[in-house]
């Protein structure tokens, strides 16, 4: 506004102190500054990246939700440390298995939590991402810029089969740590040696298991549902949680009543819980370092890459829905 | 060569005919205005231009097929739909960010020497902003894009007349300094006529008008009609008539000043008068 009358440049004045924030009509001392030089070397990941990081501007929860959950489990945590000292020397009295146990007991219940919020942030978050930008209108601001839609799809679908999960194993990886350092600290001002809950504990086997449960498992082997839930996103004109959810309860009702079987619920069912009590590599939430040979077993299992060409077909569709539809 | 190549232009949705067979020719340096009543077709023929909707028939815009190449046609072309699309929650840095990060032709010095002209916060939030700054901020994104073509979509839909009279001012101006061709839609004919080179009316799908506003004044003439030639002026086949403070006022065309100097005041009539009596005057037979 100051800057105007010296600008001096245009017909807008008027009107100006009326309003307090014109239009200015002229670029003033700008004109004839340097274009981007970057005209035609913008690499076909500028597109991706950018589009990412916008996810992540609107979508705070994306890392809020997983740093707040870590959050309140430490308050609670560091309470119980009041009384550790003495369950410590309760749990050297047990056997082996129960002392594992009652040792490793909340640093497995925080990572499984962790993977909860993650998998609710993640499912929230692709019911919203195609139908969102249509509902606000913004996708005509989106669509007026140089990004393809395949680059717009890509960039949401890698929130929750990549981002997500290397968030939850960021936090969960940093918690644990946090807990085994202060637990060591109440433990050494006690006069005791921290050294069984470390070997109880070993860190970095227990991180290389996370980092293989929630980025292998949960991005990878949810990545159809994921894909699923961004159709039903791209294809609502209106509650998009109802086009995800009723269509294989349809699918599910019609094979129970015309063959009287339940192989797709079965499908379903494995897929989302299944893997956990089979050989699949997530077998059981224990922080065991023996899961090694079944993550080959899971890279080369059909079941994965079924999914993953499965997860392919509905971002193709959301892509090609997403490139007609416009605001709602 | 045509920025905006059109050849029996053809959308429908279900039964309804949205665009009926569109024939347009925009050539670089024009500053075109889409003028048509409510569900004319501007909206979806802009949408085709800029590769939003799919279409039947021909369409090059830029030497691109819109549809097909919609991500590679948007370096070169600025769209703005209407006041309300930037999205809420997005900061005003965040979006100068984005566009820098994904426009090879954005020079985010501009843009924020724009910003800085206003009252606008590099934080401040969409949200946050009234209906006219949001329109400023937008405004900023595409004046710093060096862009071909520039194409309105009613850009200035719900703003007060200070706004709106700024925004069309901003952009003359901007066009002055380097020429841009321009496609603006709108049905508040008056706001843009002054700005605009080339008219063209759009009603129910057709285009019923395309003239150069040269051809306006070269074709068009209105004649204040004195009471008592009214007959004689009725003879000469006006294409509309209508009354104004007591006096009929006959719109004719390619008729010239000589013939109808002895009828009464001729001057040349605004774009509005004319689509009233082009468009409107349809509009009486539905």
């Amino acid at each position: 506004m100051k800057t105007h009358e010296e600008d001096g440049s245009n017909g807008v004045a008027d009107g100006e102190g009326i309003r307090g924030a014109a239009i200015p009509g002229a670029f003033g001392g700008t004109r004839g500054s340097a274009m981007n030089s970057a005209e035609s070397g913008i690499s076909p990941l500028r597109p991706l990246y950018w589009s990412v990081r916008r996810e992540l501007w609107e979508n705070r929860s994306i890392y809020v939700a997983p740093l707040a959950v870590a959050a309140v489990f430490l308050v609670g945590f560091f309470i119980g440390l009041i009384r550790f000292s003495e369950r410590m020397r309760a749990a050297a009295a047990l056997g082996p298995l129960q002392r594992q146990e009652a040792i490793e007991q909340p640093y497995v219940f925080v990572a499984i939590m962790l993977m909860a919020i993650a998998l609710i942030v993640g499912v929230v978050y692709c019911l919203d991402a195609l139908y969102g930008d249509r509902r606000d209108r913004s996708i005509l601001f989106w669509k007026s810029l140089p990004v393809s839609d395949v680059t717009t799809v890509l960039s949401k679908a890698s929130i929750p089969i990549l981002v997500l999960p290397l968030v939850t194993f960021l936090v969960t990886v940093a918690t644990q740590f946090i807990m085994l350092l202060v637990s060591s600290v109440v433990l050494a001002a006690a006069g005791m040696s921290a050294t069984a809950l470390w070997t109880h504990v070993p860190f970095f086997e227990v991180s290389v298991t996370n980092f293989l449960h929630v980025v292998v498992f949960h991005g990878i082997w949810y990545a159809p549902f994921y894909g699923w839930l961004l159709l039903a996103s791209a294809w609502a004109k209106r509650a998009p949680l109802l086009w995800a959810t009723l269509p294989p309860v349809a699918i599910g009702v019609v094979e129970r009543i015309a063959f009287n079987t339940s192989h797709f619920a079965a499908t379903l069912q494995y897929r989302l819980f299944g893997s956990m009590e089979s050989d699949a590599p997530a077998d059981k939430m224990t922080m065991d370092m023996l899961e090694f040979g079944p993550l080959g077993q899971f890279l080369t299992s059909p079941g994965l890459w079924v999914g993953l060409v499965v997860t392919a077909v509905f971002l193709t569709a959301a892509t090609r829905l997403h490139r007609s539809r416009g605001p709602i | 060569m045509a920025y905006i190549e059109a050849r029996g232009l053809r959308k429908t949705y279900g039964a309804t005919v949205a665009l009926d067979g569109i024939d347009l020719e925009v050539e670089d340096g024009r500053i075109l205005g889409l003028i048509g009543p409510n569900g004319a077709g501007k909206t979806t023929a802009l949408n085709a231009i800029v590769g939003l909707t799919p279409y039947e028939g021909h369409l090059n815009v830029l030497g691109r097929n819109p549809w097909t190449e919609r991500d590679q046609l948007m370096r070169d072309v600025c769209f703005i739909a209407d006041v309300a699309v930037l999205p809420r929650w997005i900061r005003a840095s965040q979006a100068l960010d984005y566009v820098a990060g994904v426009h090879p032709r954005f020079d985010r010095a501009k843009a924020e020497a724009f910003l800085a002209q206003t009252t606008i916060r590099p934080t401040s939030k969409v949200r946050e902003l009234s209906k006219g700054m949001v329109t400023q901020l937008h405004l900023a994104i595409v004046m710093a894009i060096d862009a071909r073509l520039l194409v309105l979509d009613e850009p200035t839909l719900g703003l007060d007349l200070l706004y709106r009279k700024q925004f069309y001012d901003s952009l003359l101006d901007d066009y002055f300094e380097r020429s841009r061709t321009v496609v603006v839609a709108t049905h508040q004919v008056e706001e843009v006529q002054h700005i605009l080179t080339d008219v063209v009316f759009l009603d129910r799908g057709r285009i019923v008008l395309h003239r150069s506003m040269e051809e306006v004044e070269s074709q068009y003439r209105e004649v204040l009609v004195h009471p008592d030639k009214l007959a004689t002026a009725r003879t000469l086949h006006p294409i509309h008539e209508r009354q104004a403070v007591g006096r009929s006022i006959l719109l004719f065309e390619g008729l010239d000043r000589q013939q109808l100097a002895g009828l009464g005041e001729v001057r040349t009539p605004s774009v509005t008068d004319l689509f009233v009596a082009v468009v409107g005057g349809q509009g009486d037979t539905r």
